[in-house]
């Protein structure tokens, strides 16, 4: 039996995020994005978007949402500078940057989508 | 239709060239004539010095496989008057190390072809006296798309990941190790997701997909190694899940 | 021959230039598929700005409604909704390679596969935008 690679795992998570990021990022980033600055549509006021981020279960689902994302991020990036910039041979480097990254990019998101008051 | 075609060939040999470079040939255009044609007339009237490797020139044998025009063909399935005025490029296969002319060395696709195992591997043979494997047409069809393949390494010069990453396998030896994978004779799959999974065999795959795109025999081998990576997954969730099963 | 030395086969090494992905429309496309990536991870951040906006009070939330109207940042959004549509649509259609369902000993083709996609991503979409807009 050869050597357990964690790549499965890795690509699962770029899997998730990929679907996660598929289904709903488009319409986040339309709204908050586009649309409620540009007057398109009209913007939820600060007390209805305070109330709707500080449900749980809205908690839960962005919190799950940025961190598949990073997740997503972090492995598709790390083979496009691999491929795309022929620097495979740093790539301790650019794994630490890239799931790091990720990793310190989902502790943010804890402290602020969890810890919100 | 005019009644010659440039080819523009890319020549070298090693013993006195530093590097490759092109020679041009004018060449009759035929309007049943393929690029294979044009070789052959090249060395039969023109130069006998050209080398190029073709075998059964009707695509089966999967020798002939070159760069048209920076696209690799069957040279043996592309016609000239596809590309008429011209010039054609025509050079050798991508990402091999060329041995002279439009030669190129292949055996690190033989190498890593040898380790996916690409033969019915056993537990146990059964014996002569048992009588012949039986499967059903349903079973052959969940192999049958990935045994067409005529190892003509067409995906391999299409493939960028396999130009950039020396550990990665390329997409025909992963897709001939689905190939018996999923067929319903064999028990070696555990074999060979040692050898693909664990070495980074397929994990270097970014679903380009210019594999599929240019096989002249549909055998899409990006399908093929996007299953093999499911596949992969589920064995490593259940090692990790479940470490109590013995090793298979 | 005039040499008498032996000359042991020399093959000329391939080599893959570094805009190896200018080359072909297919890998630009796909070059473009991957940079997408960026612009999910770029959404994150600006979620994240948003919640800390948020979380600051409604004079902070409402300087960040302002950033959010600066020209630049509006184009930044634009490029990046382009590209998140794009990771999605190149998702839904790639995705159904690497699922092999069969029914009644065929296989589904991949439109079938990749028709569900679509729709879940509209039921998504009209589900997050109700709640987000009702206020």
């Amino acid at each position: 039996m050869g050597k357990r690679s964690n790549e499965p795992f890795l690509w699962m998570l770029f899997s998730a995020g990929g679907v996660a990021a598929a289904l709903l990022i488009p319409i986040h980033l339309f709204l908050f994005g586009l649309a409620f600055p540009l007057g398109w549509l009209e913007a939820p006021g600060y007390d209805g978007l305070l109330a709707l981020v500080r449900h749980p279960v809205t908690r839960l689902y962005l919190f799950v949402l940025c961190t598949l994302g990073l997740f997503h991020w972090a492995h598709r990036f790390r083979y496009t500078l691999y491929d795309g910039l022929q620097i495979k041979h740093l790539n301790e480097i650019i794994n630490t940057l890239c799931y790091g990254g990720a990793i310190l990019g989902t502790v943010v998101a804890a402290y602020l989508i969890l810890g919100i008051a | 239709m005019a009644e010659t075609i440039t080819l523009e060939i890319t020549r070298y040999h090693p013993e006195r060239d530093e590097e490759p470079g092109l020679q041009s040939y004018e060449v009759p255009l035929r309007k049943d004539w393929v690029v294979l044609d044009a070789l052959n007339y090249v060395k039969d009237k023109v130069d006998g010095s050209l080398s190029f490797r073709w075998s059964c020139r009707m695509g089966i044998c999967g020798s002939c496989g070159m760069m048209v025009n920076g696209a690799p063909k069957l040279t043996c399935a592309t016609f000239l008057s596809d590309y008429a005025p011209g010039p054609i490029r025509v050079a050798p296969l991508d990402n091999f190390p060329v041995i002279r002319d439009l030669v190129v060395d292949i055996s690190d696709f033989l190498v890593k072809l040898s380790r996916a195992k690409p033969w019915l591997i056993r537990d146990h043979e059964k014996p002569l006296a048992e009588g012949e494997y039986l499967q059903t047409p349903e079973e052959l069809e969940t192999y049958k798309q990935f045994s067409m393949c005529i190892n003509c390494m067409l995906c391999y010069a299409a493939c960028p990941v396999y130009g950039l990453d020396p550990l990665f396998s390329g997409p025909a030896a992963i897709a001939l190790a689905q190939r018996y994978n999923m067929d319903s004779r064999d028990q070696g799959s555990s074999q060979r997701l040692d050898i693909l999974s664990h070495s980074d065999g397929i994990w270097g795959c970014t679903f380009v997909g210019e594999c599929t795109q240019v096989c002249p025999k549909n055998v899409d081998p990006a399908g093929a190694i996007q299953q093999y990576k499911l596949t992969a997954t589920k064995e490593w969730m259940k090692s990790f899940l479940m470490p109590w099963r013995g090793g298979a | 021959m005039a040499s008498s030395i032996q000359h042991p086969p020399r093959p000329y090494p391939p080599r893959v230039s570094t805009y190896w992905w200018l080359g072909r429309w297919p890998y630009l496309k796909f070059i473009l598929r991957e940079v997408s990536s960026i612009f999910v991870a770029w959404f994150v951040v600006l979620t994240l700005l948003q919640i800390s906006a948020l979380s600051r009070g409604p004079a902070e939330y409402l300087g960040f409604e302002v950033w959010l109207r600066r020209p630049v940042v509006i184009a930044l959004n634009a490029v990046s909704f382009f590209f998140v549509v794009f990771h999605a649509v190149t998702w839904f259609n790639l995705a159904p390679k690497a699922m092999v369902i069969r029914l009644g000993g065929k296989r589904v083709p991949s439109l079938l596969i990749a028709a569900p996609n679509y729709l879940a991503w509209l039921a998504a979409s009209a589900a997050v935008a109700w709640i987000v807009l009702r206020g």
